[in-house]
């Protein structure tokens, strides 16, 4: 499992970039779902998110999940090719895989990178 | 009659082996007052006694193969049904399998949705189809369903003929009371009116414009148009179509239409007082992650054999849940098969011929009846099968007569519009023979 | 290149091939609408009548069912189907009885669904039941609605939460989403009731009611029961009863009777419809008093009393605060109604008892064969099911594997990951038609496999390896989703 330093984490599988603003899902979130087959970004540029709003939907060959707002603010960005490549979610989750970006985004409950690998061992048995 | 095949020496070593000693035993979790209730239920038959009972029960009624002559359709249509479509449905291998959940055993059913997917794609010019709905109405409320989740909300005006089938309106108005939705287009008295007047109600706030093909008064419009203003303004337009239509006209795909639905009952399923029939939904690749219902795609297996599964079902209630579109589970599989069946064994020349006498004959009939005195068709826009007869007399009068000659005359359409009293609407079918189509005039000659 | 087994019914199709033929027109030819009216071609196949039945034929052949073997497929009650059902259904009053007819000359249909009514009403101790839903998830929305038109008309506004336990089927909060109100989960407890605390915890005076599969999906009936209606009416819900394991309680108790407000049949279930492949179902909703004003219209009714001398005439009756409509006409009446009815009618009460003893039976002489091989992570006495893992220690073989290798021994695997709340589950309901060899060999089977898993595991990996086919590729199929074989655009070609 892979979790670059530069990012925080949430408990709901997150990243957020504080530098960048960029939001997505994170490596042990894909591996968890599995092949994903289907993204659609619930949220317009222009938009005002707060924390734990639903910004995307996600479904993989048996699974599905809502993705979340890592941080509030307002959508600067959304990545719009994503949703006919999904399987960039599975392949480059903390590049290509970028969800929206946050404009000074005001990160909620989150974690770093040690503390996110932590909790995901936590989980895995 | 009994269907268990358990003797009581096998009986009694099982619950030895269970650890009980009586069957009652096993019930000690329900509250003892409620327990065992006596049933106040007719006692059992026999298999024999029950054939007799039910033949009874079903020569009770008059049916429109042998007691009746019919003109009704209004939603549901009398065919004549190939032999072979009901010797393959009574294959067990079919009827008695579920969901074919488990693929590597039940490749028979999912080889045959798929096929059941490609041919109502091709029927309708779309390009997906979904494995089935209840039946043409609950299809159309899914189509709502659908429109609703693609604009995640945030449009929720149904721009709604008036000519679409009463009952389907009816279930969508049921379908949608969580949604909050507005529904213009469908006020009583325009039902006359033609598709232009629908263009006008379109608005960046339209979900989905509706409307049916031919309408519910047998009415073949062009909705290209329609279909165009309602793409500028950015809203989806589904089209209610009938099967056995499309076989003869334009599809609604190459009308640009965004979701074709229907009831096919008229493809191979029996009358049947209603049900069940067969919903079919039909939309364009670009929606699939929105439609409803189950789907099945091609692969292969570790063997190498072409072959097909359940496929995109993350869409469904069994895994997304409250966040699905639709809750639909069971569907219509064994008639999708029987739709399937009717439309190969048919074939593209059969049901040529098919929708050929449709119409025929349904032009012979309005040709003849109109050049009766009083009466006249309500309408001059070109038809199908199914067309509106103004009656001299209110249209239910008209029935009542028919009836007392053993005729079915239509459908009275004041029932649901109380300002057509005089309007009959009048189906006529391949099994509709010229001598019934004469009686039927000569009675209304006699009137 | 996949090899191909069995051509698809378009590449079978040969150009002027024909099979069945209509007669030739016996009125004056009319010209067709317009050119810009027609479609331009039609690409629909062309086959024999012989080939039609070789291929369909050749499919039912991949095919596993009920009529060919054991099918213990949780939560879906695949019982014998009786042979006389297919013939009662098909009788041709029933089957050219146009459904917009005058009620005068279908009495026989109305006299049918008054008593099939009726008949639900008394097995369920209800006061009023639809025949409209077109099965259970179909049911289950009539019920929601019907719920929230109850708390409308009082004014009471505030309840938007459903309480759903964790077990539930997916069809239970989905129905719940159709109607934008919001799901509260409730966990069970180490027993396999309702969690009485968590109950009560999320009790108050928003809450639309519960939605309670009892016996739950565990296969077990709540112990609880009476307590968790009296905290969920108590607070002013309704108790919604998913009824798709009727099948444990005909003439066990009747849900009405324990307070339930309202439950959808699965006919295609406990009555015997057979599932034909993924349906048609149908899913009647019965109600308490309370709730029958909401009923979907029409109902049937008796619009004129009868008497010694005459029947009386039935008719459609439309309820005073009726939800509106469901769905076109009048349910699966055909192949739905008139095959429960023959059903119900062939067993009557104690008959109907008898089933689900021994469904009930069935299951807990499995459960009792299989305990001690694999984990029954609820074990006491079942109802109509029980579920086990399907996961031994340090093995990493899991409940998917198991239920392929079943296919081996030539049995349908049970239902696979559902309940969600037990790990790898395997859910196994019998039925009350197998006998006591069958359960026997299955049993054996499973005690055998749990052995494979030790030593010989890959065996359980590449399972199955005696069927037609094998495991799909499941992932190829999503992503380049072929979902017809002959698009339009590659018609010409
Ligand atoms: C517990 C439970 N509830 C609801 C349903 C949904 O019923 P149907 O498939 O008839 O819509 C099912 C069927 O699989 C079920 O097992």
């Amino acid at each position: 499992m892979n979790a670059p330093s530069n990012l925080k984490y949430t408990k709901s599988d997150e990243w957020f970039d504080p530098a960048s603003g960029a939001a997505g899902i994170t490596d042990y979130a894909q591996s968890q779902l599995s092949d994903i087959v289907f993204v659609e970004i619930l949220v317009d540029e222009g938009e005002e998110v707060t924390v734990g709003k639903a910004i995307a939907s996600v479904e993989s060959v048996k699974a599905s999940a809502e993705i979340y707002a890592p941080a509030a603010g307002k959508v600067s960005a959304v990545n719009k090719g994503l949703s006919e490549k999904p399987e960039t979610l599975n392949s480059d989750p903390y590049g290509e895989g970028w969800m929206i970006k946050i404009e000074n985004g005001a990160a909620g409950e989150v974690m770093d990178s040690a503390a996110y690998e932590k909790y995901c061992e936590g989980r895995t048995h | 009659m009994t269907y268990i095949p358990i003797s009581p020496q096998e009986r009694d070593a099982m619950l030895k082996t269970v650890g009980v000693k009586t069957l009652d035993d096993l019930f000690e979790a329900i509250p003892a007052k409620r327990r065992f209730p006596k049933l106040d239920l007719p006692p059992a038959l026999t298999e024999m006694e029950a054939a007799a009972h039910l033949a009874d029960m079903a020569s009770s009624n008059e049916n429109v193969r042998q007691d009746l002559i019919s003109f009704l359709g209004a939603g549901a249509y009398n065919h004549y049904v190939p032999s072979v479509v009901d010797h393959m449905l009574r294959r067990g291998e079919f009827y008695t399998a579920y969901t074919p959940y488990q693929p590597e055993i039940s490749q028979g059913t999912l080889q045959a949705i798929f096929e059941y997917q490609s041919l109502m794609t091709n029927l309708t010019g779309m390009e997906v189809s979904n494995a089935s709905h209840y039946d043409g109405a609950t299809a159309t409320a899914e189509a709502v369903n659908l429109a609703y989740a693609q604009y995640r909300g945030k449009r929720k005006k149904i721009v709604m003929s008036p000519s679409v089938n009463p009952q389907y309106r009816a279930v969508i108005r049921t379908y949608s009371q969580g949604m909050g939705l507005t529904e213009v287009g469908d006020e009583a008295g325009n039902h006359e009116d033609g598709p232009e007047v629908l263009m006008s109600l379109i608005d960046e706030a339209t979900m989905l414009v509706v409307v049916q093909y031919p309408d519910f008064f047998g009415r073949i419009y062009d909705y290209k148009k329609l279909i165009d203003t309602a793409h500028e303004k950015g809203a989806l337009v589904c089209v209610v179509a009938n099967p056995t239509a499309l076989i003869l006209l334009k599809t609604p795909g190459e009308m640009g239409a965004d979701i074709v639905v229907g009831e096919a009952q008229p493809f191979g399923i029996p009358l049947w007082y209603g049900g069940p029939y067969l919903g079919f939904f039909t939309t364009k690749k670009s929606y699939v992650h929105k439609m409803a219902g189950r789907l099945v795609g091609e692969t292969v297996d570790v063997r190498g054999n072409r072959s097909y599964v359940l496929t995109l079902t993350a869409r469904e209630q069994h895994i997304k849940r409250e966040r699905a579109t639709s809750n639909i589970c069971t569907n219509q599989g064994l008639l999708a098969l029987g739709c399937s069946v009717y439309m190969s064994v048919l074939g593209r020349q059969g049901l040529q011929e098919v929708a050929n006498l449709c119409y025929q004959k349904a032009h012979y009939a309005a040709a003849e009846l109109s050049k009766i005195d009083g009466f006249g068709l309500c309408h001059p826009e070109p038809f199908f099968h199914e067309f509106v007869l103004c009656t001299p007399k209110p249209a239910g009068e008209v029935n009542q007569y028919l009836l007392d000659h053993g005729v079915l005359g239509g459908y009275d359409l004041s029932t649901d519009y109380p300002d057509m009293q005089n309007h009959l609407l009048v189906a006529v079918t391949e099994m509709n023979s010229r001598d019934e189509i004469d009686t039927l005039v000569a009675l209304l000659k006699e009137m | 290149m996949a090899t191909i087994i069995e051509p698809t019914i378009f590449e079978l199709s040969s150009p002027g091939r024909r099979g069945v033929t209509m007669p030739a027109s016996d009125v004056p030819t009319v010209d067709l609408p317009a050119k810009d009216f027609l479609r331009s071609e039609l690409p629909l196949p062309e086959l024999a009548e012989v080939d039609v039945v070789r291929h369909y034929m050749k499919l039912s052949s991949f095919n596993y069912s009920v009529d060919g073997g054991f099918y213990p497929l949780g939560s879906c009650t695949m019982k014998y189907n009786p042979k006389i059902n297919e013939d009662t259904c098909r009788l041709p009053g029933f089957l050219f009885t146009h459904p917009l007819q005058p009620i005068e000359t279908v009495q026989g249909n109305l006299a049918l669904m008054y008593e099939m009514q009726d008949w639900l009403k008394e097995i369920s101790g209800f006061a009023g039941v639809t025949l409209q839903p077109a099965a259970g998830a179909h049911g289950e929305f009539t019920g929601v609605l019907m719920m929230a038109a109850y708390h409308k008309s009082r004014g009471d506004t505030k309840r938007t939460r459903m309480l759903i336990p964790d077990a539930a089927h997916g069809t239970n909060p989905a129905s719940v989403g159709m109607l934008g109100m919001s799901v509260v989960t409730i966990p069970s407890d180490s027993r396999g009731n309702v969690d009485l605390k968590a109950l009560e915890a999320a009790c108050d005076d928003t809450v639309v009611g519960m939605m309670l599969t009892n016996p739950n999906t565990l296969g077990m009936f709540d112990e609880n029961i009476e307590k968790v209606i009296k905290l969920v009416q108590g607070c002013g819900g309704l108790m919604y009863g998913d009824g798709a394991n009727l099948n444990a309680l005909l003439g066990i108790v009747r849900p009405g009777d324990l307070g339930f407000d309202v439950m959808h049949f699965n006919l295609h279930k406990t009555f015997s419809v057979p599932h034909g492949g993924g349906g048609p179902g149908s899913g009647p909703v019965g109600v308490s008093q309370r709730l029958a004003d909401f009923l979907p219209s029409p109902l049937v009714g008796i619009i004129e009393e009868g008497d010694d001398e005459t029947a009386p005439l039935y008719g459609f009756v439309n309820p005073k605060n009726s939800i509106g409509r469901m769905k076109a006409f009048h349910g699966h009446f055909g192949g739905g109604l008139v095959r429960s009815y023959t059903y119900i009618l062939m067993h009557g009460p104690d008959g109907l008892k008898d089933i689900a003893q021994y469904a009930v039976l069935n299951a807990n002489y499995l459960q009792a064969r299989l305990r001690g091989t694999y984990r029954i992570p609820y074990d006491r006495i079942c109802m109509h099911e029980f579920v086990m893992e399907g996961h031994f220690e340090g093995s990493d073989v899991r409940a998917l594997d198991i239920s392929k290798r079943l296919m081996d021994y030539d049995f349908h695997p049970p239902t696979n990951y559902f309940p969600l709340i037990v790990p790898e589950a395997l859910m196994i309901e019998p039925t009350e038609t197998e006998n006591k060899d069958t359960l026997d060999r299955f049993a054996d089977a499973l005690i055998k496999i749990a052995e494979e898993a030790k030593s010989q595991p890959d065996l359980l990996h590449n399972a199955p390896s005696t069927t037609q086919f094998g495991r799909m590729d499941e992932v190829k199929a999503a992503r380049e989703l072929v979902l017809c074989c002959w698009l339009p655009e590659n018609y010409e070609a």
